[in-house]
């Protein structure tokens, strides 16, 4: 083996080409196919419906894009809803990004009496399907608005009643509060601190008398930004494309998010397709922009997961 | 240091008590949240519906008020047609839609890996952006494609059927993609552009792990690429084929978004082809408010999901994590 000089890829012959040619074509085509749906979406936002339906379709920008903007806020509170859908991703996310890097660093740097079972337990739990999950937590939810309500009812006058703070249903809390740290991020954190942080340096930090919350705080914190960023990334993004549980929970306009309000112009008898578009462009946008800022960091933090186990 | 040093001795071995209790606790309390989280919102509400699934109650009843039922609800569950369809659909979804992911996929991530160098991550992140889109988007976006008289996907349908060949296996009327008999294709087309790119990454991850001598030894030896392909990366593919496999039976047997919202929140007599059991299960406890009956549904369904899980690690699972090291 090591005389031989080892030959090129086979690339001169026809074959070669062939294949090359065809691996181009599968990606190409590919590729437009995924991109087309998304074109479209912006196209018809900047058109009316009667456009849209035209023959042929538009293919091309339009200037409607006011009228349906105008639509859309005649229809639904668009803002509104942007913001509790923002509000909902931020708080999931910064919740997510403290209670998950807490139980991953526990479990990558302390020997303790269970470790391992509770780790196992913790990955066993993603093994639950979610959908398995949507209607006992909406009984759950009502369950706890009730068990709630004396205190609601004691504080109704008060400035602690304005807070809703034992109301369930209709609050955005009930849908972070139980997600604030998920089984996979802590998979994510132990991974990742068990291997990039030297356990000398937990130590060293305890012998200067750094308490142990300290050393999670000053110490292992900042060295994992990079995961953090990643996990954040994960969390937001799911937490802003969800759908069936914040359907269930939040039942008046004012507390539903995007997706959930968007859905309901689609029951309209005359549906405004272009004002949808419009909606829906102002939806995904977002993602996709900071997509094109860290695409690469969400895609290899979702794939190493996967290979590793 | 500095401290403990000029402390009294009684100080310093209540500091170290102190700092010993610290250390003992500080990973259960760190651990804690996640427990306390998953007891009051994951288990009780999981074993709460499992007691529900016994129980008649709707929410017009009253909080408490349920009645104890036995196995009834199941019983009704097991014997209704409308499962049993939404079963078929599902099951049928999963093949439909599932397969051709793979398909796909597969072939996507060699090109991408041997095709392209400095486009790479371009290439897969264009592929992976409807994973990372809201699937209501993606449904609406899909629900004016789908448009029976000028939409976009039958007005391109029409036009490829003026050109030579294509006439010959395409239809001649515009498709309605909203009847029983079309809504599933549909439905899988929604699925298969969503899921493909996720599938592609995953699998390019794992090429990219494949060692380039491996290559290099197979072309020594005057393989094609396409040898390469079939006789090096397939083989040390399959750990990663029953992984993300195994991810996209989880999934479509869960299929409820996609086809919740392309059919507008309900199925008529004439959508039933495309409610999913996740669907169906979504409907009993909301728009017929049979919460018993849901949780039985739920259950049924939990079953079913364990049950092919178990099937695929036994005829799959052994072979993919014997022949992968």
């Amino acid at each position: 083996m090591a005389v031989q000089s080892p030959k090129p890829l086979a690339r001169g012959s026809l074959g070669g080409g062939l294949a090359r040619l065809s691996g181009y074509g599968l990606l190409l085509l590919g590729g437009l196919a995924t991109l087309a749906p998304f074109y479209f979406m912006f196209v018809f936002a900047t058109h009316e419906r009667s456009e849209i339906f035209g023959s042929p379709p538009p293919l091309w920008f339009g200037n409607d894009l006011a009228t349906n903007y105008q639509i859309l806020l005649e229809k639904i509170p668009f803002w509104r809803a942007y913001w509790n859908n923002v509000y909902l991703a931020l708080v999931v996310t910064l919740c997510n990004l403290f209670f998950c890097s807490l139980a991953g660093y526990a479990f990558a740097m302390y020997e303790f009496r269970g470790r391992n079972q509770l780790f196992a337990f913790v990955q066993a739990t993603l093994l639950i399907p979610a959908i398995l999950n949507l209607i006992p937590f909406y009984l759950v939810m009502t369950q706890l608005d009730r068990a709630m309500d004396p205190l609601a009812n004691a504080f109704a006058g008060t400035f602690l009643g304005q807070l809703h703070l034992f109301d369930w249903i209709n609050t955005p809390k009930a849908l972070w509060l139980p997600g604030m740290a998920g089984a996979i991020g802590i998979f994510m954190m132990r991974q990742y601190i068990a291997s990039a942080i030297p356990r000398d340096l937990v130590d060293a930090a305890r012998i200067d008398g750094c308490s142990e919350f300290g050393i999670y705080w000053r110490v292992v914190l900042p060295l994992v930004r990079p995961v953090l960023g990643t996990l954040g990334l994960i969390t937001f993004i799911g937490s802003w494309n969800r759908f069936a549980d914040v359907a269930v929970i939040l039942r008046s306009q004012e507390t539903q998010t995007l997706p959930v309000v968007l859905r309901t112009l689609q029951g309209a008898t005359d549906v405004e397709w272009g004002a949808i578009m419009a909606g829906t462009a102002l939806l995904v946008a977002p993602l996709l922009l900071l997509f094109v800022f860290a695409a690469r960091q969400l895609m290899e933090g979702l794939t190493s997961g996967a290979v590793k186990s | 240091m500095q401290r403990s040093s000029t402390a009294p001795p009684g100080a310093i071995s209540r500091q170290m008590r102190w700092s010993n209790l610290q250390r003992r606790w500080a990973p259960y309390v760190f651990i804690s949240p996640f427990f306390i989280l998953f007891l009051i919102f994951g288990l009780y509400p999981t074993l709460f519906s499992l007691y529900m699934s016994f129980q008649s109650w709707s929410q017009t009843d009253g909080w408490g008020n349920w009645k104890f039922v036995g196995l009834e609800n199941y019983g009704f569950t097991f014997t209704d047609p409308m499962f049993w369809r939404a079963m078929y659909n599902t099951v049928w979804l999963g093949i439909v839609s599932g397969l051709p992911q793979h398909l796909l996929a597969i072939p996507l991530a060699f090109a991408i890996h041997m095709g392209l160098s400095r486009f790479k991550t371009f290439a897969s992140a264009v592929y992976f952006l409807p994973y990372i889109t809201s699937t209501v988007a993606v449904a609406l976006i899909f629900s004016t494609l789908f448009s029976t008289q000028k939409g976009v996907i039958n007005q391109t349908v029409a036009y490829l059927n003026t050109l030579p060949l294509f006439g010959w296996f395409l239809p001649d009327e515009p498709v309605n993609w909203f009847l029983n008999s079309t809504i599933k294709w549909g439905i899988a087309l929604v699925v298969i552009w969503k899921y493909t790119g996720w599938n592609t990454l995953l699998y390019l991850s794992a090429i990219q792990a494949i060692p380039r001598d491996l290559y290099e030894a197979a072309s020594v030896d005057g393989a094609t690429r396409w040898q390469q392909f079939r006789f090096v990366t397939l083989p040390l593919l399959r750990p990663m084929m029953f992984f993300a496999v195994s991810l996209t039976i989880i999934g479509s047997m869960q299929l409820f978004e996609e086809p919740f919202v392309l059919l507008n929140g309900g199925a008529s007599s004439a959508t039933q082809g495309g409610q999913t059991v996740a669907m169906y299960m979504f409907r009993t406890a909301f728009e017929w408010l049979e919460m018993g009956t849901a949780a039985s549904i739920a259950w049924l369904l939990f079953a079913f999901i364990a049950a092919l899980t178990i099937i695929n690690n036994l005829v799959f699972g052994r072979a993919a994590q014997g022949r992968g090291d």
